[in-house]
């Protein structure tokens, strides 16, 4: 057999060429709406119309508020008198930042945190337990409003809003890593060639990270999809309670959120319904592609075609790679 | 062809294939063979040779990628391509199957007597009370003492040789005209091999069944077996009566098959070195316990244990699982703590040990593992891996810097140059263990120790790693701790021999000497277990025992 080409060892593409049948039409789901959130994320300012706090036009003419889908404002304006397709589309930009920066720290610290403590172990280990569990046991939205609160006092610019949310959510997922790579670390801490690595005579260090980090790390695809979907919704939970970032710093879908809660009873619904729907798009996007490449990472959740009908010849060409002298092994 | 036969079990050109993520795997590749009722049919291969597949498409238990084609006929009715309701009602009447792992075959949280009764309830009308009634009786059968109390004894009540005795009463429960026995004694002692296989035997005679019994193991089949099927890569290679399969090997890999197994012929392998030397390890009234939980007591793995390693010399340690052995080897590797008496090794005091002032005594001490597949880090090359020690102990600053060594080091233990560059799954395991002594050998060190580095092995590729480590031996003449289970390969290597029971020593002494003459009750008991694989021999140890 040949050896597989850089391109189909790629992480999902490689899992894309696995997967079959319903699994794929999945997988292919959540991939196109991650495709389209990111390129909204990157293209705001050419695609959308009009700037986030953006009131009236170029012409100086205030925009009406509460106006109802049109050609000038396709997806309306709202109670402030912004347009809510910019808006919408400047909100993604807004939640990939809070995404990024909120799994890049929380990983960073979580698996240090877990690779030491489950290493180690002994009361290194009880004492950081203890705090993750202690963690765990608090609402999470809770929690993320109070550190929003210490950070930024509740309120913000874009980027002091975009760090003192994903601090928040940090501070949230932060045990979710440590569980995971500690889990991880106690099952390899095991395996013989830790030990092999210790009878060797080894340092610490060297064993942790080039022995069991390397091994540990195959999860964390999986915790990061789905973090980054829970990421959005607490980023959107603290703004729809007012804990988000200004309206005239950034465009942030939880805030518009809130601020239509009127509009609804009202009968306009274009204010509420585009940044929900986002909302829940981009969250059903990334735990698509999440669940699919767990379930593919498991080869007892995943499905197989059965064995086809192939010519001789094809099964001739199928078992080679199995014959033992081809591998070198010497009779 | 007519399907109605006197054969128990009837396999016409049986096709087995599966899909996998590598593409389709051609596992039986047209098979065709018989068993008649009341004889036991041997399946023998290496492992990936297809025996456990051909076993397991007599009950239809294949997993969902395999592709089935042919026909296995069992009492007349063809389950390839049978329902799931006709399977069900085919599995425990007509054919059973007893599982490799005793411990993992039973559910832990219903009692036994349930467990065998379930069986009887799911086929016929049986009231609780007459299922109950017969599986005492059949718990008496298989030799259960007190059968009436310990019918409601749950699973980890019983000894792991009891454990399968109750998975092969729950078998012979329904009667079934045949039995499939996956390697049933692979998970147990020998001493304990020999009561299930007597059992077996026993159950053969008295209920009149069909036994498949798959094994790699050749003195089990010299043991039990009346006909062999070899079976390599998919095919069978040679079926034939066992006296005359052991007697005359008719393909060229059964020979080598035969060839290759380990047998006690008693060879004295004396001591060349200087017995007048410093030793290299040291145990005077070595004491090992493990800290029990909290409000338990301590397990004691090893009490009160003397011996000693002279430079250049290899001594077997053999015992059962349980006897402690993999503990002293793992102490004198400093895995695991020494609690009392002392462990001298390479001249530093195991007990009360600092890893700081024993890091430097590491260098001279190679460790081999006893599972291939996970004593090397997957994420690193062999060169790397075999690196290690040498940038560990500062002999080179990167693994390219170690490179010729490296090279030297896959030369000496066999293997070519480029394997340095492949990924451990990319191996056999014969290979991967080959590379395990080469990594073990890095440093040059002058004792090693290894823990059953060939028990997970296939006998041929065993006949080989161990020729390889006699050679190595006698090259570097490093002194070795060689941990095994099976006497044979303490016969082939050591130059002498401790046997060891419940972390006590039973015998210590030259290797001739312990198994040749035995003095100790246990050794004794252990050799007697032992099957010869050679089924006239056997019968008559049988016959002696």
């Amino acid at each position: 057999m040949s050896k597989p080409s850089i391109w189909t060892r790629l992480p999902i593409v490689h899992q894309y060429r696995q997967s079959v049948g319903l699994q794929r039409g999945m997988l292919t789901a959540g991939l196109v709406i991650c495709a389209v959130f990111l390129l909204a994320a990157l293209l705001a300012p050419i695609i959308a119309p009009y700037s986030y706090n953006q009131l009236s036009d170029g012409a100086g003419d205030t925009f009406t508020p509460r106006q109802a889908p049109s050609a000038e404002h396709i997806w309306g304006t709202t109670i402030a008198g912004y347009d809510v397709f910019s808006r919408v589309l400047w909100g993604s930009r807004t939640a990939f930042l809070v995404i990024v920066v909120s799994v890049l720290l929380s990983m960073f610290l979580g698996i240090l945190l877990g690779l030491v403590s489950g290493y180690i172990g002994g009361w290194v280990d009880r004492v950081l337990v203890v705090i993750a569990d202690a963690v765990y046991a608090f609402p999470s939205l809770l929690l993320a409003i109070v550190s929003a609160i210490i950070i930024s006092r509740g309120q913000s610019d874009l980027w002091g809003g975009i760090f003192a949310t994903a601090i928040s959510i940090t501070v949230v997922f932060i045990p979710q890593y440590f569980r995971v790579i500690r889990a991880e670390t106690v099952r390899i801490k095991s395996e013989a060639f830790v030990e092999a690595a210790q009878v060797m005579g080894a340092s610490t260090w060297r064993v942790m990270f080039r022995h069991v980090f390397r091994n540990a790390t195959r999860t964390l695809p999986l915790v990061f999809t789905l973090n980054a979907s829970e990421a959005i919704l607490t980023l959107a939970g603290l703004g729809f309670l007012g804990f988000g970032i200004e309206p005239s710093a950034a465009a942030e879908w939880g805030y518009d959120l809130n601020r239509a809660i009127e509009d609804v009873t009202a009968g306009r619904w274009w204010t509420a319904v585009f940044p929900g729907v986002a909302i829940v798009l981009v969250v059903m996007g990334i735990t698509l592609v999440g669940e699919s490449l767990n379930d593919l990472a498991d080869p007892r959740l995943r499905t197989r075609r059965r064995a086809s009908a192939a010519t001789p010849a094809d099964a001739v060409a199928a078992t080679t790679p199995a014959a033992r002298n081809e591998i070198g092994e010497t009779e | 062809m007519s399907t109605v036969t006197d054969h128990a079990v009837e396999i016409r050109d049986l096709q087995v294939t599966f899909a996998t993520d590598g593409g389709d795997v051609r596992a039986v590749k047209g098979i065709s063979l018989d068993v008649a009722p009341g004889e036991v049919l041997a399946i023998v291969g290496e492992s990936g040779s297809g025996k456990t597949v051909t076993a397991r498409s007599i009950l239809g238990l294949l997993p969902e990628t395999a592709r089935l084609g042919g026909a296995v006929i069992l009492n007349g009715t063809d389950v390839v391509g049978l329902s799931r309701e006709r399977l069900r009602a085919l599995r425990g009447p007509d054919a059973a199957m007893i599982f490799q792992e005793p411990m993992t075959a039973l559910n832990p949280v219903y009692p036994v007597g349930w467990q065998i009764a379930e069986g009887l309830r799911a086929h016929g009308t049986v009231s609780k009370q007459e299922a109950r009634a017969r599986a005492i009786e059949i718990l008496g059968k298989v030799g259960i003492p007190d059968p009436a109390t310990r019918v409601d004894h749950y699973p980890h009540q019983f000894s792991g040789g009891q454990k399968q005795r109750i998975v092969i009463a729950q078998a012979l429960a329904l009667n079934p005209s045949v039995i499939i026995a996956d390697e049933p004694t692979t998970a147990l002692d020998v001493t304990v091999q020999a009561e299930i296989l007597d059992l077996l035997r026993r159950a053969r005679t008295e209920f009149g069944t069909a036994i498949v019994l798959i094994t790699h193991n050749m003195g089990v089949v010299a043991d039990l077996a009346d006909r062999v099927a070899v079976m390599y890569r998919g095919d069978i290679v040679e079926t034939a009566p066992v006296r005359d399969l052991f007697a005359a090997p008719q393909h060229e890999y059964t020979q080598r098959l035969l060839a290759a197994v380990p047998r006690l012929e008693v060879v004295d392998r004396a001591y060349t070195g200087d017995p007048e030397a410093a030793p290299v390890v040291e145990a005077a009234g070595l004491e090992i316990e493990y800290p029990g939980r909290f409000g338990r007591k301590p397990f004691r793995a090893v009490s009160g244990v003397d011996f000693t390693i002279r430079p250049g010399e290899v001594l077997g340690l053999v015992g059962e699982s349980g006897s402690g052995k993999t503990t002293i080897g793992r102490a004198m590797a400093g895995l695991a703590p020494v609690t009392g008496g002392s462990l001298r090794v390479l001249g530093t005091e195991m007990n009360g040990r600092r890893e700081r002032e024993f890091r430097r005594t590491r260098r001279e001490l190679g460790f081999v593992f006893q599972d291939p597949a996970s004593s090397f880090n997957p994420m690193l090359t062999l060169g790397d891996a075999i690196a290690e020690p040498l940038i560990v102990h500062g002999e080179a600053s990167s693994p390219a810097d170690a490179r010729d060594r490296v090279d030297e080091l896959l030369e000496a233990v066999q293997l070519p140059k480029e394997f340095g560059d492949r990924f451990p799954h990319e191996l056999s395991g014969g290979q991967r263990q080959r590379a395990s002594l080469a990594r073990a050998l890095a440093l040059n060190p002058k004792l090693l120790i290894a823990d059953e580095p060939t028990s997970a092995l296939d006998v041929s590729v065993q006949a080989r790693v161990l020729e390889l480590f006699q050679e190595l031996q006698e090259r570097f003449g490093f002194a070795a701790l060689f941990i095994t289970h099976d006497l044979a390969v303490v016969d082939l290597l050591a130059h002498r021999v401790v046997v060891l029971h419940r972390g006590e020593i039973a015998e210590q002494g030259p290797t001739a000497q312990v198994l040749g003459n035995p003095r100790d009750e246990y050794t004794r008991r252990l050799i007697a277990s032992l099957p010869v694989p050679d089924p006239v021999a056997q019968a008559a140890r049988r016959e002696g025992r």
